[in-house]
């Protein structure tokens, strides 16, 4: 605890949420909107990092957990006309159950393998919201008929509250005694195994704890935008987005993987109005920081601490 | 099977293996092996590389599931049990090779292994930090216990997989290779360190590769070979025993040294010159110098952990270094290992490295690849000549190959690339004497109708020296003798154990 008082990281992390807090006084609706997106893929990043990062599992499908949610939640909604707040609820655990379905048989096989896994589902997914389109409004995306907010500024304080909420829970968990163990059985399996430790069994907890984020952060989305479709939250390509801005961030920090979301988010904003090179431009610095900071901004910073 | 010793509790054995056997595909590592443990007795499980003893231990724990045998402790069989129930039986187990938790404290990473293996563990006890705080102090960490584990030397890192494996009070220790990489001191500090725990009442497991550096810490030891027992008994004992000698040194030493050619002015295809190697904190090669010429066989002998292998990866351009590597009178430093391969240095490494989902064809075609496909019949047709078994085995997968076969597709990939300089190291790592004489034919072979130049490390002497034309002993990291086979056997032979 001293630690953390002492910690010039912790400082800067407060400092940097009042400055987010007040924001809806002085900045545009329409940044704001951008923010709260940036906010939600925040935590997609840190239910990432926690399985990355701390249990040492490449999961390459992040869009599985978070579409399950998104969508779950999303038809309820549109089915039944449930409260928002229970349909969030609801698709959290989804999620949850989705995850628990496809990583027991996986986490069993070694290796790449997990990882290939995962990508599967994303697209047994992506085919599902397709074909069954009907209850899923298919390529069109899915109508959500209530909001949580229709104030820009509520919907901005929801995210944001929700990321630092998010982001304490899995931050404290990763510091814990239950994280400690999960970083041992990430790095160092067999000797986790000789201490006593059953590595399926915490590995597996990680993964519905990042189950559970995610689908909840990827409810709350949609609930934000009103519609839920692939290319928002399932697509290959946004699952992409998400791991990169993990790595970018720092691996096996939590809080660096929100900073990556939100600097992707809003670097990609402003560099919109130069069309198709905002892409490249935002691909071209990601991959830049992976290859010659591999450990990510945090990471970095962290790296040096821990050497002096 | 011989008498438990005197120190030991002589009720009943804590710890009975029985018949324990580990098949991997068509590979027995361990055959059928039976062992008594003492609670307050350090035991020693011995054997060359690839004798099994690794493996028996690590089917003891668990982290190898046993294809047969019990594994009785305490009236109760763990045979089969996943590791980490069988170390909440009361198992603890010091890796010689571990990754700690370089962002946390020396104190945190030894919390971690006094944590229940639950998941509602959310807060810690304050009884925890204290219990890691007298660990830390039992194995000597107290003055390091804030300092992360990156900052550490090495010595201290592995006091910290002590302190790991002791935690939470185990009743049997199992330690692999308690010395690797320590300097003489320390090893008399380790020594305490694991006497300690015997005088506490816990059995201790040792594994090692032989005797010698064990001798004075253990109580009984285990001689294993081919992953069968060859002898139970006190150290003393053992090292006389007439397998186990020939085991390690092989039968009656033959030396038969060509005539010695005058290298004056010649330059050596390959000099090393003061190279020392550095592993993280570990020292694994200190002020080496050795030269090797055109058309010699030079012999590297030295037990397992000696640097035999650390030396060749250097040459082979796979390890920074230190001092001057020369290729006829050119340095190598700043060429990849790609580049040194194809010019000539090739290695036939001690893990063999076949692609084991390939054929043996194909694994030999791949060593040729950059042949004319003319010179490329004739290179494998004069490699079948020189191991008719490979090309019987043309078309059958290198990984269903028996470990002799193996070893002969390793050297036979590493000809057909037509190597000015081929280095092999260790051929003989656990194969069976009926194999090692096919092996030692083919090498005669070799030596006697091509020019070939070969550098040969072993720690089988008997092996290593009647093709050798000069031999080299390593011994921790350094050279210490040097000179002729003839020679070997009385010199430098009896310290050689």
């Amino acid at each position: 605890m001293r630690d953390m008082i002492r910690s010039p990281l912790t400082w800067i992390t407060l400092v940097a949420l009042a400055v987010a807090a007040v924001l809806p006084w002085y900045v545009s609706a329409y940044i704001l909107g951008i923010l709260t997106v940036a906010y939600y893929f925040g935590v997609f990043a840190m239910g990432w990092d926690l399985l990355f990062g701390f249990a040492g599992e490449v999961n390459f499908g992040p869009t599985f957990l978070i579409g399950v949610g998104a969508y779950a939640s999303g038809i309820l909604n549109n089915l039944y006309g449930l409260s928002p707040y229970l349909c969030i609820a609801i698709g959290a655990l989804a999620a949850v159950v989705a995850g628990l379905v496809l990583a027991v048989p996986a986490l069993r096989v070694r290796g790449p393998y997990f990882g290939l896994t995962t990508l599967v589902a994303v697209l047994i997914l992506q085919s599902f919201v397709v074909v069954f389109a009907d209850l899923t409004g298919g390529e069109i995306g899915l109508t959500i008929p209530d909001v949580l907010s229709i104030d820009a500024g509520v919907n901005y304080w929801i995210a944001l509250v929700f990321m630092t909420v998010s982001g304490l829970i899995m931050f404290g968990l990763a510091q814990s005694p239950v994280g400690l163990i999960l970083q041992a059985s990430g790095q160092d399996p067999v000797q986790a195994g000789a201490l006593g430790f059953n590595i399926i069994k915490h590995k597996l907890a990680a993964f519905v704890v990042s189950a559970f984020f995610s689908g909840l952060s990827g409810a709350l989305l949609v609930f934000y935008m009103g519609t839920a479709s692939v290319g928002t939250v399932v697509d290959i390509a946004v699952g992409v987005q998400v791991i990169v801005a993990a790595v970018l961030g720092g691996r096996r920090t939590v809080i660096g993987a929100a900073l990556g979301a939100i600097f992707l988010i809003v670097a990609g904003e402003f560099l919109r109005p130069t069309g198709e090179i905002a892409t490249f431009i935002v691909s071209a610095v990601a991959l830049l920081v992976i290859l010659f900071f591999p450990n990510g901004f945090l990471g970095s910073i962290l790296a040096r601490g821990a050497r002096s | 099977m011989t008498a438990a010793p005197a120190t030991a509790d002589r009720a009943a054995p804590l710890l009975q293996v029985r018949g324990l056997t580990k098949r991997f595909g068509g590979l027995t590592a361990v055959k059928n092996l039976s062992l008594d443990l003492y609670g307050g007795e350090i035991f020693g499980l011995i054997g060359p590389n690839g004798s099994g003893k690794s493996t028996a231990m690590k089917s003891i724990m668990g982290i190898e599931r046993p294809t047969a045998g019990d594994v009785i402790f305490q009236g109760e069989n763990l045979a089969g049990l996943p590791a980490h129930r069988i170390a909440r039986r009361g198992f603890g187990m010091v890796f010689q090779h571990s990754r700690p938790l370089n962002r946390q404290t020396v104190l945190e990473n030894i919390m971690v292994a006094l944590l229940p293996d639950s998941l509602t563990k959310v807060w810690p006890d304050r009884s925890l930090a204290a219990n890691a705080r007298r660990i830390a102090e039992r194995v000597g960490l107290g003055p390091v216990i804030g300092r992360r584990p990156p900052t550490l030397p090495f010595a201290d890192l592995r006091r910290l997989e002590l302190a790991k494996a002791i935690a939470r009070d185990p009743k049997v220790v199992l330690v692999d290779e308690p010395f690797a990489g320590l300097t003489l001191a320390e090893v008399a500090t380790f020594s305490n360190l694991i006497r300690g725990f015997r005088d506490e009442g816990r059995a201790v497991l040792l594994v090692d590769h032989n005797v010698k550096s064990v001798a004075a810490l253990v109580d009984r030891v285990l001689a294993m070979y081919l992953g069968e027992e060859i002898v139970t008994g006190r150290a003393d004992e053992v090292m006389r025993n007439e397998t186990v000698r020939h085991v390690y040194l092989g039968g009656a030493i033959e030396t038969s040294a060509r005539p010695e050619v005058d290298f004056k002015g010649k330059v050596p295809i390959l000099e090393v010159q003061n190279v020392s190697v550095h592993y993280g904190k570990a020292q694994a090669l200190d002020n080496v110098s050795i030269h090797v010429h055109q058309g010699e066989f030079v012999s590297v002998v030295g037990l397992n952990g000696a640097g035999k292998t650390t030396l060749f990866n250097t040459v082979s351009g796979l390890l920074p270094y230190s001092g001057e590597i020369l290729r006829g009178g050119q340095p190598l430093r700043g060429h990849s290992a790609a580049h040194i391969a194809r010019h000539g240095i090739v290695q036939c490494p001690e893990t063999r490295e076949l692609f084991g989902e390939m054929t043996v064809r194909e694994n030999l075609d791949l060593g040729g690849q950059h042949l004319e496909s003319d010179e490329k019949a004739k290179q494998l047709a004069w490699l079948f000549e020189l191991f008719p078994i490979l090309k019987e085995r043309q078309g059958q997968m290198a990984q269903t190959l028996s470990g002799g076969e193996q070893q002969m597709l390793a050297i036979g990939r590493a000809l057909m690339m037509r190597p000015d300089l081929l280095i092999l190291d260790e051929p003989t790592l656990g194969l069976a004497p009926v194999i090692l004489e096919q092996l030692s034919k083919a090498l005669e072979k070799l030596r006697q109708t091509t020019p070939i130049t070969v550098l040969l490390g072993e720690q089988n002497v008997t092996f290593a020296l009647p093709h050798a034309d000069r031999v080299y002993v390593l011994e921790h990291a350094r050279i210490v003798w040097e000179g002729d086979p003839a020679r070997f056997a009385a010199e430098a032979g009896a310290d050689y154990l």
